[in-house]
């Protein structure tokens, strides 16, 4: 076979797993989002009698007091806040950790990266921020997707942080510049692409996660995105279309980021971890 | 160090990130091999030894959830370095489509865990589902995917391949593209082929990424716990159930003290194998 | 250069800081924001010259819950207008027992909560986590068979939002007619019955283990039994004296569960709670054994298959003694933390009374007799709560489930009758895991004896 024609085969080939294995199952969400109780109950990918989207969408947000919108509101605070946090905190440990060299750098690389491997206590920490008053509040579990994130991130900025020539700081230092302002107004901005990078994939992270909000902000009260669709499955029992409509709610924010991030993922795993 | 460089890298910049990471984080961990040690209520503790040690290693399902776990992260571990390698060939190299085919394969790793984990176990379900409809259509009866306790952590981890294959897949691209172009050149020079390229070359080369993902898809595979609970709950039974969702299984119950001994426990557990294997893949990587 | 660093890390810190209070105000603004919504409402009502109060209630997710917490806090507000009162929702199942047991640990429980009775009161702490009701005039109000299951250590702290619910057999009388078969009297016979319908089209029995709970029924709704040929059981097993796995009479109820196996639907662990009410409604499946709660939720669904549902206790081995086993109601506590004590107990002294009931059986079909003196069953109940009345009736022919008669139950039994009921795990097997579990159980208690 010529290697225009074997090109070819493998192009189609790879076209025709694609969409059996990630077209369908998103085609699915999606046409059982339109579909009435009984043929969503179904479960198959009839097309549907009635297209019943918007009335899907409407009977989800009106559920339970409008507790949709309440878990739309937390979940996006959570997300920025986090971020912005983590993105400021760990930028300016990674900055001190890859510039200084001495006796307690490889201690503290340790106590980082271990935060990489070993699994949080989850019990003693719900008992560390109930005896702070955090506990089942928006900032304690900010507190915990930062203090989570911190070291990925870290490990991100580090590896990227090696590729700006410490000469831009000896420059600065000339000029009269101090550490913060050298930080904040010359190097914070040269980290722009790997920021991004942490922006997207810790957005994504922090708004999915289901685990942590379980343990650390339980009630109805704070609900976030995650949580009311774990809760849903036992409340929209035999109402798959509304469950599915919640999925596909729930899937467009990341989706959207996904469309104007897409190039730059790729662009900042390139020059953060793997030089890293 | 000069003592002014000491002055501008000041450790002054690390306290913010410290006081959240160890009051959040370290405090927890070390506390928490004092708890594991008593009766807790969080309001108060009664020391009982090492009671719940022995209640968790006499946990009948203990040793099942020992062994869900390894070969749940072996799985998922060795499927993600297997598939990211040829997807991270296949999307570096000559295919018109691979802008199209990056997208897709990526596009599972911002869905939601929870979403996912109702999809597919809808779809799996063993007479009405997608999947066996399918097979049914041409002739096959399908298995019971989640409910036959042989196969169900196999399904729960099929699903966890395809949704963080994209990340693997994305550090392969990466660590592909990265390569020097001269080797390439070289390799013209000499007339290899595409399969010599991919052995002498692109596999030697990429072997950071390899390790990258090792370890994150390995550490990764050893904690998880979400998909696992959205899916199965640990169930048919016990048949599902990992190191996490048992600990989890524990604080549920009110077992405070219990529940942090598992954390212990997955905590020794997580480090014997996730340390050693770390400092192995990092030390072949200078041998190279 | 000196003063420049510590004024950037205060300028970082006040960021923090900002960022951190400024959602904990948000917080706060929400909760500010509802009470001003209060005084709003309840302005109708200024002749009324008590402070105005506002309690919050939690009760469990499910439509029946809420419906009934919905109606008798909206009826109490109606008679006593200066006290308005909040509904919170939690998660249902061990999920909720959890979400109870932590907000009891951290001291942010609600004013008053619905949880159930018996041995999950218990495992709550009461005494130390709830508000003691012993002496108060309404607890007069109630059975005194049911004090017992909402007491710890001689003092009282609950009363029933709920009519008591019974544990056995859910059957459909279509199929019962077209395969000429009969209410069994004993075990064996409900066995043949079994038979009789295997490769009928319709599953003998409904399965729902996907909801893991479903699957104890078997074991739980056999206590009956095992207190008839044991009377003594539940206080030997308190007291670590007896064992499900050593005492035969208790083992049986595994095994008639190992009976069960292979007359289920196919899809037996992917099946969930509702659709298993859905089969037995549309007659895809004869027997689902489950607790009478199930009533309601089957008349609001199928108002049209209701009467086509019966109902059995689960049959012994003696013809001539048949009897229920019988859930308490669900209850309505007090947090030890309320700031509105006097309140509260104004709240559960409504809830305890015949109005109360009244207004229960109002929005929710009554799934059995209700334990506050005087309250009556409405006449228009379906059949199939009619079908469980004589065992109420007659002496003798109800028992308590174990739960509410020990304070140990081993959180593990669910996944172990899951096991059983699949096949995967034999009877006795099972029996002995689940005496480990309780041990653990009474462990983590602290119990006595153990």
């Amino acid at each position: 076979m010529s290697r225009k024609g074997r090109l070819l085969t493998i192009e189609i080939v790879s076209v025709a797993l694609s969409i059996i294995l990630f077209w369908v199952p998103l085609y699915f969400v999606i046409l059982t989002a339109l579909k009435n109780p009984q043929e969503a109950a179904r479960m198959n990918l009839d097309w549907p009698t009635e297209i019943r989207l918007w009335q899907n969408i409407k009977e989800v947000f009106v559920f339970r007091d409008y507790m949709l919108v309440r878990a739309f509101w937390n979940s996006t605070l959570l997300t920025v806040l986090s971020i912005v946090v983590l993105t400021v905190v760990s930028s300016m440990a990674a900055f001190v950790m890859q510039r200084r060299q001495d006796k307690a750098s490889p201690w503290i690389s340790f106590f980082v990266l271990a935060g990489l491997i070993i699994p949080p206590a989850v019990v003693p920490t719900i008992w560390v921020l109930n005896g702070l008053g955090l506990f089942k509040t928006m900032t304690g579990l900010v507190l915990v997707e930062v203090a989570l994130g911190f070291p990925f991130c870290v490990m991100l900025y580090r590896g990227f942080m090696g590729t700006i020539p410490k000469d831009i700081d000896e420059a600065a230092v000339v000029d009269g510049y101090g550490g913060y302002r050298l930080f904040f107004q010359i190097i914070f901005p040269l980290l722009k692409p790997v920021t991004s990078t942490i922006i997207v994939t810790q957005a994504v992270v922090i708004f999915n996660d289901f685990v942590n909000p379980l343990y650390f902000l339980p009630g109805s009260k704070n609900v976030t995105l995650q949580l009311t669709l774990y809760n849903f499955t036992s409340q929209f029992i035999s109402k798959w279309n509304l469950l599915f409509t919640d999925i596909l709610l729930i899937t467009i924010p990341p989706l959207i980021l996904f469309i104007f991030f897409n190039k730059r993922i790729v662009a900042g795993m390139v020059a953060g971890s793997v030089k890293g | 160090m000069s003592k002014l460089q000491r002055k501008i890298y000041s450790y002054s910049f690390l306290v913010p990130a410290a006081i959240v990471y160890i009051i959040i984080f370290i405090v927890p961990t070390f506390l928490s091999f004092f708890f594991s040690l008593t009766r807790w209520t969080l309001s108060d503790w009664e020391y009982i030894g090492l009671d719940n040690f022995i209640t968790f290693f006499k946990e009948p399902y203990l040793s099942i959830g020992f062994r869900n776990t390894f070969i749940y992260a072996v799985v998922t571990c060795g499927l993600k370095v297997v598939l990211g390698l040829l997807l991270g060939v296949l999307l570096t190299g000559a295919l018109r489509i691979k802008n199209y085919l990056r997208s897709v394969v990526f596009f599972p790793t911002l869905v939601s865990t929870i979403a996912v984990g109702i999809t597919f176990s809808v779809m799996m379900h063993p007479t009405t589902g997608l999947i066996n409809e399918t097979l049914s259509f041409f002739g096959i009866k399908g298995p019971d995917w989640l409910g036959n306790p042989s196969i169900a952590l196999l399904s729960v981890a099929m699903v966890d391949v395809w949704k963080g294959v994209g990340f693997a897949t994305v550090i392969y691209i990466a660590g592909i593209m990265s390569i020097p172009e001269q080797y390439y050149e070289a390799l013209q020079i000499d007339g290899g082929g595409s399969w010599h390229k991919f052995w002498h070359i692109i596999l030697p080369l990429s072997r950071p990424a390899t390790n990258s993902v090792i370890i994150l898809a390995f550490i990764g595979g050893l904690r998880s716990f979400d998909l696992i609970w959205a899916m199965t709950k640990g169930g048919p039974g016990f048949s599902t159930d990992v190191i996490a969702s048992i600990i989890y299984k524990q604080y549920q119950a009110g077992f405070y003290g219990l529940s942090t001994a598992g954390n212990v426990i997955l905590f020794l557990f997580v480090s014997l194998l996730a340390f050693p294997l770390s400092r192995f893949l990092t030390r072949k990587e200078v041998d190279l | 250069m000196q003063r420049k660093s510590i004024g950037m890390i205060l300028a970082c810190l006040l960021l923090l800081a900002g960022l951190l209070s400024a959602c904990g105000g948000n917080n706060n603004g929400n909760s500010g924001g509802s009470t001003s919504g209060t005084n709003g409402a309840s302005e109708g009502s200024s002749a009324e010259k008590k402070e105005k109060v506002k309690l919050s209630l939690l009760v469990d997710n499910s439509q029946d819950s809420i419906n009934i917490g919905e109606a008798l806090s909206k009826a109490f507000t109606e008679k006593n207008p200066h006290i308005e009162i909040e509904l919170e929702t939690r998660p249902q199942g061990t999920e909720g027992d959890n979400f109870v047991k932590t907000r009891l640990a951290t001291g942010d429980m609600n004013d008053v909560f619905f949880y159930n009775s018996g041995s999950l009161l218990q495992a709550l702490n009461p005494e130390q986590n709830l508000l003691d009701l012993s002496g108060e005039a309404f607890l007069d109000n109630l059975l005194e068979s049911y004090l017992p299951v909402v007491s710890s250590g001689g003092k009282v702290f609950g009363v029933p939002f709920r009519s008591s619910v019974a544990g056995g057999w859910f059957y459909n009388k279509k199929i019962y007619e077209e395969h000429g078969l009969s209410v069994p009297k004993t075990w064996d016979e409900l066995m043949a019955n079994l038979d009789k319908l295997k490769g009928t089209g319709v599953a003998p029995i409904i399965g729902s283990y996907k909801d893991t709970w479903t699957s104890q029924l078997i074991v739980l709704a056999d206590y009956y039994n095992v207190q008839q040929a044991e009377p003594n059981f539940a206080n030997d097993y308190t007291a670590n004296k007896a064992k499900y796995a050593t005492t035969p009479a208790a083992l049986r109820s595994f095994q008639k569960l190992g009976e069960t196996v292979g007359y289920y639907n196919e899809d037996l662990l992917a099946t969930t709670y509702d659709t298993a009410l859905a089969m037995l409604a549309e007659g895809k499946g004869a027997h689902y054994p489950m607790l009478s709660f199930a009533v309601p939720v089957i008349e609001q669904n199928f108002p049209d298959l209701i009467d086509d549902i019966g109902f059995f206790a689960q049959p012994g081995d003696d013809p001539n003694k048949v009897g229920l086993t019988v859930w308490m109601p669900d209850s309505a506590y007090i947090s030890a933390n309320t700031k509105h004590p006097e309140e509260a107990k104004q709240f559960l002294a409504f809830i305890a009374s015949v109005e109360g009931a009244e207004i229960i059986s109002g929005v929710t079909t009554p799934s059995g007799p209700f334990v506050v003196k005087g309250a009556e069953l409405p006449d228009d109940v379906p059949q199939v709560v009619k079908d469980m009345m004589p065992y109420f009736n007659a002496e003798g022919q109800t028992s308590p489930a174990l739960e509410f008669l020990s304070p140990v139950k081993g959180p593990m039994l669910e996944q172990l009758t899951v096991e059983v009921g699949a096949g995967m795990r034999s009877p006795e097997d099972a029996a002995a895991l689940y005496d480990q579990d309780v041990a653990k159980q009474a462990m983590q208690l602290g119990l006595e004896g153990w």
